[in-house]
């Protein structure tokens, strides 16, 4: 299960939003192992893509770094879907390279830059295999 | 001759949980060949048919080795090489 603030989910829409029609992505880092996503960072999309996301390989390289500076891990990998479901698609789940984090997939389909619902799902990814998991949205993480 | 390898956390299982291993060569593929005699099946996740993978990145001190020659980047004592896959997808 992932236990999300709802401040950081709202950002995490608000980001899919502003950037549809493209793809927009980023991380929420937390301490090493706690699970808690608590450092929302948004990432520009390098690819400038409808159909594909890719953090710029110096903003990724200096996102570790900090994260390693700060015993932080990637909590919550995020990206958008702006023309299909939120589900990882056969290139998300290929890429995916981060075993231990929750692979966030939005998607702008309904809305695109308007308000309204958005669909918002939470999967793990580990070699290859999907398995989706609740969202426990939360006022603060305790 | 020692260069420090930062290892992300999906190869960790090659190098026995160590998120940061030593290894020896004067270029990178040098250098990955090391890894290799040490930490056996990890070049196969770096390299495909002769070339880096397209979603791994290299860096050798902050650099991102596609622009300081790729494979045949030169490397020296003291320097810094990190691993880090591609955070990327595409519906």
């Amino acid at each position: 299960m992932l236990t999300i603030d709802q401040a950081t989910y709202d950002a995490i829409v608000a980001h899919a939003k502003r950037d549809h029609p493209d793809e927009a992505c980023g991380i929420v880092a937390g301490p090493e192992g706690s699970d808690r996503p608590e450092r929302f960072i948004e990432m520009i999309n390098a690819a400038g893509s409808p159909t594909f996301y890719e953090f710029d390989s110096t903003d990724l390289l200096q996102l570790y770094k900090e994260m390693d500076a700060n015993d932080e891990e990637p909590v919550i990998v995020y990206h958008s879907h702006t023309a299909t479901e939120a589900y990882p698609s056969r290139t998300d789940i290929g890429l995916a390279m981060e075993p231990n984090a929750h692979y966030v997939l939005v998607s702008t389909r309904e809305h695109g830059n308007d308000a309204g619902p958005v669909e918002f799902r939470s999967f793990r990814i580990v070699d290859g295999n999907v398995t989706e998991e609740e969202i426990n949205i939360v006022p603060t993480l305790s | 001759m020692a260069i420090e390898v930062k290892i992300p956390t999906i190869l960790r299982t090659y190098t026995a949980g160590e998120k940061a291993v030593s290894a020896e060569g004067k270029t990178l593929s040098a250098l990955i060949d090391d890894l290799e005699a040490n930490h056996s099946g990890i070049k196969e996740r770096l390299i495909d048919n002769g070339d880096l993978r397209r979603f791994v990145n290299v860096y050798i001190n902050d650099e991102d080795v596609r622009f300081i020659g790729g494979l045949d980047a030169e490397l020296k004592d003291g320097d810094q090489v990190v691993v880090l896959p591609a955070v990327a997808g595409g519906c």
